[in-house]
């Protein structure tokens, strides 16, 4: 239950709203009600959708809307490589081509020991940075920025060891 | 020329309140709520000839006055929903300079009424939003935001609110129904936010660079704003300079600096010093501008400029296409894009996009058909005019422009001769 794991942080997400459109509250629950698992359940949905008093199917479409929630279980980590068209003009697509073949999974694939799910996402506003991806995992979002393969497949190393990231 | 918005690059401790306060921050704010009234304001906005910074350009200070005072509670939010493929400048400002962005959402506030502001950011600035928090409680602590501030009436808190990726909430009502708790699709507009917004409440929407244009233009007047720029676009912009340039980066210059000087006295020039193809002025909805004679780079770049170029400034996201691009790969990419991002709300748009996508796709692959050229074509002319907000017709404006602008390239795409082995294939 995500009002008695996470009392407090439910109260502050609500105070942000008047208490007659306490609806505005479902998003930053849902996040928090994905921070532990990666994604949501059946039962962390109902458990949103009694908090803000709107239907599950309500919430259900919400989470089939927006990108950054999940209705399954991914990796542990989410590494969202932007590929749309300024970062294609420096190079992402052979990035993430590269990336794929280290890592020995195609895009939208999760490595053999659940560890990482690859996946090409839309604009990150950081266009300038490209190569570029952000890593969606249990710590929030994190942005990895002016990357080579090199360089990412140390970062997924140090994460699998420490179970913390780095920039 | 010192920065005005991109501040921290000369003083960096500018995002701490001591060195925020140093460099005369918080004053405009203060000094506004103690001795002006919001009209006097609103009006100080309206003179300088400050123009929306998210795309649209509409003028700010008007926008402003249109709030309904017959409705109330009314709200302010700040659109950091930065999403458009090239545009990433707000990220910049609100980690480099938060306070002069938060101050100038303040004086908004002000200037329409609001007790409460909403800062919509997009999801993935999971990071930059927390940073944010911690900024509103030192102006708290520091007496600038919250309850009868500066020993007056006036009580305002801001708050932060993340979005969770798409693209259409950068749409000012699908904004409005997403901060609800819906899902980001846009209404029907009349009725307009000031009239008609948050919770059905009297709304002003701004783009985060416009906020924080604000401070500085009470605190230096009217005419100081309006000596920048040039008499159709006043002040200063910061240009996302992206693509095959060597420096890509965030450019503040006043309007009517040219693309070569942005190009290349700022961006160092094109990689490989290849020649310039095209320009797209604003990021991916952009319409393509044909650089087949020098002198194209020698326009400025202003709101009224840049449209006899058959293109808009919109948000100033330049995107720089060399010799080596061809317009069949480009487009497919600004079609897949526009495909993923539809709402799916009106039909032109969520059918459009995805016809548009199957042949540009296609063509892409090397499975083009001599008649999928003019498919494409005409499918994006049926959908122009006819969507129910601007993203239906973005996704068309490259598809149009690349094929009339670059029709030797569509030709080579979908004619028989094996393709080029070259990832963005060959100009």
């Amino acid at each position: 239950m995500l009002l008695k794991k996470y009392p407090k942080e439910v109260k502050q997400i609500l105070s942000k709203y008047p208490p007659e459109h306490k609806r505005s509250a479902v998003m930053p629950l849902l996040f928090l009600a994905q921070r532990e698992e990666g994604y949501l359940t059946k039962a962390a949905m109902q458990d949103v959708a009694r908090i803000v008093d709107i239907s599950e199917t309500e919430v259900a479409a919400l989470v089939g809307f927006y990108t950054l929630y999940h209705d399954e279980k991914g990796g542990k980590y989410r590494m969202q490589v932007c590929t749309d068209l300024p970062c294609a003009l420096r190079g992402a697509d052979d990035f993430m081509k590269n990336l794929c073949s280290n890592l020995g999974i195609k895009v939208g694939e999760t490595t053999e020991d659940g560890f990482l799910t690859l996946e090409a996402v839309t604009c990150l506003a950081a266009c300038d940075k490209a190569p570029m991806f952000q890593t969606q995992g249990p710590e929030g979002i994190k942005y990895h920025e002016n990357m080579t393969v090199d360089r990412t497949m140390e970062l997924i190393s140090v994460l699998k060891r420490s179970g913390r990231e780095v920039s | 020329m010192e920065h005005i918005l991109l501040r921290h690059r000369e003083i960096p401790d500018i995002n701490t309140v001591s060195g925020y306060k140093k460099n005369g921050g918080f004053a405009a704010f203060q000094n506004a709520v103690t001795k002006m009234t919001p009209a006097q304001v609103t009006d100080v906005v309206k003179n300088s000839g400050l123009r929306g910074r998210g795309g649209a350009g509409f003028p700010t200070g008007m926008k402003w006055s249109f709030i309904d005072n017959k409705s109330w509670p009314h709200y302010v939010v700040a659109n950091a929903d930065e999403s458009e493929p090239g545009t990433f400048k707000d990220r910049e400002l609100m980690e480099g300079n938060p306070f002069q962005f938060l101050e100038g959402l303040a004086i908004a506030s002000y200037a329409v009424g609001a007790n409460a502001a909403y800062i919509y950011l997009r999801g993935e600035f999971w990071e930059l939003a927390s940073f944010l928090d911690e900024k509103i409680a030192e102006m708290e602590n520091e007496g600038v935001l919250g309850d009868k501030l500066f020993g007056g009436e006036y009580s305002l808190r801001i708050y932060t609110h993340l979005g969770a990726g798409a693209y259409i909430c950068g749409e000012e009502t699908a904004l409005l129904e997403s901060l609800e708790g819906k899902r980001g699709q846009p209404r029907v507009r009349p009725p307009f936010p000031p009239s008609f917004g948050l919770y059905g409440k009297p709304t002003v929407i701004n783009n985060v660079e416009t906020f924080t244009n604000v401070p500085l233009i009470l605190e230096k007047g009217a005419d100081w704003y309006k000596s920048m720029g040039t008499a159709d676009s006043a002040g200063v912009k910061i240009f996302s300079l992206s693509g095959r340039v060597r420096k890509p980066g965030n450019y503040e210059l006043p309007f009517g600096t040219t693309f070569r000087e942005l190009i290349y006295t700022n961006g160092g020039g094109v990689q490989d010093s290849r020649a310039v193809k095209a320009i797209m002025p604003a990021g991916a909805s952009s319409s393509l501008i044909v650089v087949n004679d020098e002198k194209i780079l020698d326009t400025p770049m202003d709101y009224a400029t840049v449209r006899t170029l058959g293109a808009d400034l919109g948000s100033a996201s330049v995107i720089v296409i060399d010799d080596t691009v061809s317009m069949d790969w480009l487009v497919n990419k600004t079609v897949h894009f526009f495909r993923h991002e539809s709402c799916g709300k009106c039909t032109p748009c969520r059918e459009g996009t995805y016809w548009m996508s199957n042949i540009t796709e296609r063509i892409r692959e090397g499975h083009g058909k001599p008649g999928d050229v003019d498919l494409l074509l005409n499918v994006a002319k049926q959908m122009q005019g006819k969507c129910l907000c601007a993203l239906g017709e973005f996704a068309t404006m490259a598809v149009v422009t690349g094929i009339e602008r670059f029709p030797a390239d569509f030709r080579k795409a979908v004619s028989p001769s094996p393709r080029s082995p070259l990832p963005m294939g060959e100009g």
